[in-house]
């Protein structure tokens, strides 16, 4: 039996969402921007989509533009951001790379964080002038599910840069955090329907009125000439459909895999020496320790492995894992957010991360339990 | 992982995304043994001749899934970059000529990667190297390719030495670039096409479908790029200094833009004016910024100092063959061994082009012994003896 767990990777799609399409594929395939009955059936599919990831995200249903993803989400916000408004645009050290590239290529400023894996909020107003018209900060970290103080960066960025778009990439946090709540003040939110239960290749980016991203696609007149391009009809469906379910059974599911996960990472822990856990507050105790993760996250790092071995005897005992970003042949690279914090390269090496998800279970953990401590040992004694 | 058959093995084989890696797997998988490939990544920096470019990997990996089997990419590069790269660049910057194919195999695939195979499990790693493993045993010889991991294990059983022996293929024999193996590493590789010839490794990829199949060999060094070359390269990472050619009577006749980039023996880029005469460079003294030119004859020594020398199982001093580059003629001679085992003289039978410093040295064995290789080191600019 496989236990997934790198549901932070991507998740399974909800059944009810894999239901969805299927007729809209079939059935009502009309292109929602034709002026006939099937046409128009589509487009009412679009209609209802759309206000539902507005409720699900805190935002008017005319803020919402479907993209391909996360990707491009974000790089819409942030391209979109500086061809509409010039100026420069700032991130934080520990985004995902769809900000970071992106922000690097524009010759834009980078933020760090510190060894809590959190923005350093000084450093932000230090690194603020009139010149920066966007400022991208994650609500909670792919790597370590760390989240951010948005609220606080936002009220820096309104007082040092007054005339600055604020942008959070939100892909990994709609199962975990209330995103409608810890978004508002944001004039740009990005989510990608496959971190939570949806298809892969479907994204929004929530566009704020008076926000204005030039759009990176031409043509059609698609999302009010925002992202030209005929929308993926069933996609977009199937997201609505998985993003409510997710929002539905949040209240549920936090407590649940919070406490699956503090099993899982107390457990690890416990059963081996030279474990160092991200994001823990204070002397790392269960529970309170983690307030500034999401619920779903375990992410560790082991002195004197690698973690692509140990990947590969997790794989072997059928559970399914990473460690952190790879590149685009495969191999693992350090990752650029332990780098970030302050980890030394040897030990970033050595990270693993478990994600859990709305379908994790306890005999997963268990497996977890049964092996990762057996498999680092082996490679601390065979020395890999 | 299930048990198999009693010969199957867990191997775990080498694949740089070439065809004769490819075939390498694909042999192993035909005789039932449990077969997994890995890619290395070594380099990140910019190459086009390299094993690890994106592309190379999706080669690697589509001839994995045509053949059925896993496929993982493992990130060496730091450790390519402190034991192959650094080290390459430092050895110019001392007027020495590194292999960085030797460094790469001695560090990264037969330490690196024998470690980490150990580590997850497998019994042994192949690699598509041009070689074959034979079984040197009181007389009898079993030579071990396309069935390789059973034979050779039998041989480790029955105590007689492994050796690297010349490939099937003499053109594209790699035993030299394997020289530094000793047993315990012998005893748990395979080199399943060291039997083939090349032709025969491309046919087999060509009727598996491989996409590897008519890709060209892999040329050069594998982290400079071809088309900006080792100046470039070198001259990134280390200041190079140009100095003045003369000829043995010390009359100057040119010039050289970077003495780190000459090599002893070296004859052609070298701006002698139209000289007619042949000129090689017989030697180089970076200090004065002097590299001198002569004829072949001025190369000519009656010694060689080795130094870094390793056996494959033990010491064989004494009558043997000398390989001194990559595709080089054995040359005879008799090795001497003073007290220090890592060092040694090679006593040559007849005097012999002087050795660039740095460059390795395999030694084979003497009689019908010689095509096996019994140790290795590397070129000494130590006391050498003048042969003329």
């Amino acid at each position: 039996m496989v236990h997934y767990l790198d549901n932070a990777a991507t998740t399974p799609v909800r059944p009810s969402a894999v239901n969805v399409m299927l007729p809209l594929l079939t059935e009502t395939y009309g292109n929602p921007s034709g002026a006939h009955r099937m046409a128009r059936d589509a487009n009412r599919v679009l209609d209802d989509a759309r206000a539902t990831m507005a409720e699900a995200l805190g935002a008017q249903p005319g803020q919402i533009v479907f993209t391909g993803g996360g990707t491009e989400a974000d790089a819409l916000a942030v391209r979109g951001t500086v061809a509409a408004r010039g100026g420069i645009p700032v991130c934080s050290a520990i985004e995902h790379h769809a900000v970071l590239d992106p922000v690097h290529h524009l010759g834009g400023r980078v933020v760090a964080v510190g060894p809590d894996g959190r923005l350093d909020l000084a450093a932000l107003e230090e690194a603020l002038d009139p010149s920066v018209s966007l400022v991208s900060v994650m609500l909670a970290n792919n790597e370590t599910g760390i989240i951010q103080p948005i609220a606080e960066a936002v009220e820096i960025v309104r007082r040092k840069a007054p005339g600055a778009l604020f942008h959070t990439d939100a892909v990994q946090a709609l199962c975990w955090v209330d995103v409608a709540e810890a978004a508002a003040a944001a004039d740009l939110v990005s989510v990608s329907a496959h971190k939570f239960g949806g298809p892969k290749g479907v994204g929004v980016l929530v566009v704020r009125d008076g926000a204005d991203p030039e759009p990176l696609l031409l043509g059609g007149g698609q999302e009010r000439a925002r992202r030209g391009g005929t929308q993926n009809v069933a996609g977009i469906a199937a997201m609505a459909v998985a993003a409510a379910e997710t929002v539905a059974e949040r209240p549920a599911a936090l407590p649940r895999v919070a406490a699956l996960r503090d099993r899982l990472a107390d457990g690890i822990r416990a059963a081996l020496p030279g474990v160092v856990e991200t994001g823990v507050v204070g002397d790392g105790g269960p529970g309170a320790g983690r307030r500034h993760k999401t619920a779903n996250i375990c992410h560790l790092c082991f002195e004197g492995i690698e973690s692509e071995a140990l990947l590969f005897l997790l794989e072997k005992e059928d559970i399914m894992a990473s460690a952190a970003s790879s590149c685009a042949s495969g191999a693992i690279d350090p990752s650029h957010v332990l780098l970030a914090m302050g980890f030394e390269r040897d030990l970033a090496f050595g990270s693993l991360r478990l994600s859990l998800g709305y379908g994790t279970t306890e005999a997963d953990v268990s497996a977890a339990l049964a092996v990762v401590p057996a498999a680092v040992t082996r490679l601390r004694e065979r020395g890999s | 992982m299930t048990a198999g058959p009693a010969h199957q093995r867990r191997v775990l084989v080498a694949m740089s995304g070439g065809v004769d890696s490819s075939v390498a797997a694909a042999l192993l998988a035909e005789q039932g043994h449990e077969v997994v490939g890995v890619t290395m990544k070594l380099w990140g920096g910019d190459s086009d001749s390299g094993c690890c470019s994106v592309s190379d990997v999706d080669d690697a990996r589509r001839a994995a899934q045509a053949l059925g089997i896993d496929h993982h990419v493992f990130n060496f590069a730091d450790d390519f970059q402190r034991h192959v790269v650094d080290p390459y660049v430092e050895d110019h910057r001392l007027g020495r000529t590194p292999n960085p194919c030797v460094a790469c195999n001695r560090h990264i695939k037969f330490d690196k990667l024998f470690r980490r195979a150990d580590a997850l499990g497998f019994d042994l790693v192949a690699t598509g190297h041009h070689a074959r493993l034979v079984a040197d045993g009181h007389g009898a010889r079993l030579v071990a390719d396309g069935h390789g991991a059973r034979l050779v294990a039998d041989a480790g059983r029955a105590g007689a030495p492994v050796r690297v022996g010349r490939a099937a293929d003499g053109a594209k024999d790699q035993s030299y670039v394997l020289h530094m193996l000793s047993q315990a590493q012998l005893r748990r590789l395979v080199l399943p096409i060291g039997g083939l010839t090349k032709a025969e490794v491309r046919a087999r990829a060509a009727a598996l479908g491989l996409v590897t199949a008519a890709k060209p060999d892999s040329q050069d060094v594998c982290f400079i790029h071809s088309g900006t070359g080792r100046r470039t390269f070198l001259g990134d990472r280390i200041p190079l200094a140009p100095a003045r050619l003369v000829d043995t009577t010390g009359r100057e006749v040119g010039h050289v833009a970077s003495v780190e980039l000459v090599t002893i023996g070296q004859r052609r880029g070298l701006d002698l004016g139209g000289d007619a005469e042949r000129r090689y460079v017989v030697d180089i003294d970076r200090a004065a910024g002097v590299v001198t030119v002569g004829r072949q004859q001025d190369l000519l020594l009656t010694h060689q100092a080795v130094d870094g020398v390793s056996w494959s199982h033990e010491p064989e001093p004494g009558p043997l063959w000398f390989q001194c580059s990559a595709h080089g003629q054995p040359r005879a001679g008799r090795l001497e061994i003073g007290d220090d085992p890592s060092r040694a003289t090679i006593a040559w039978d007849e005097p012999q082009p002087r050795v660039a410093p740095g460059q390795s040295v395999a030694f084979y064995g003497a009689d019908d012994r010689a095509d096996l290789v019994v140790g290795g080191g590397l070129a000494a600019a130590g006391p050498q003896r003048d042969g003329s």
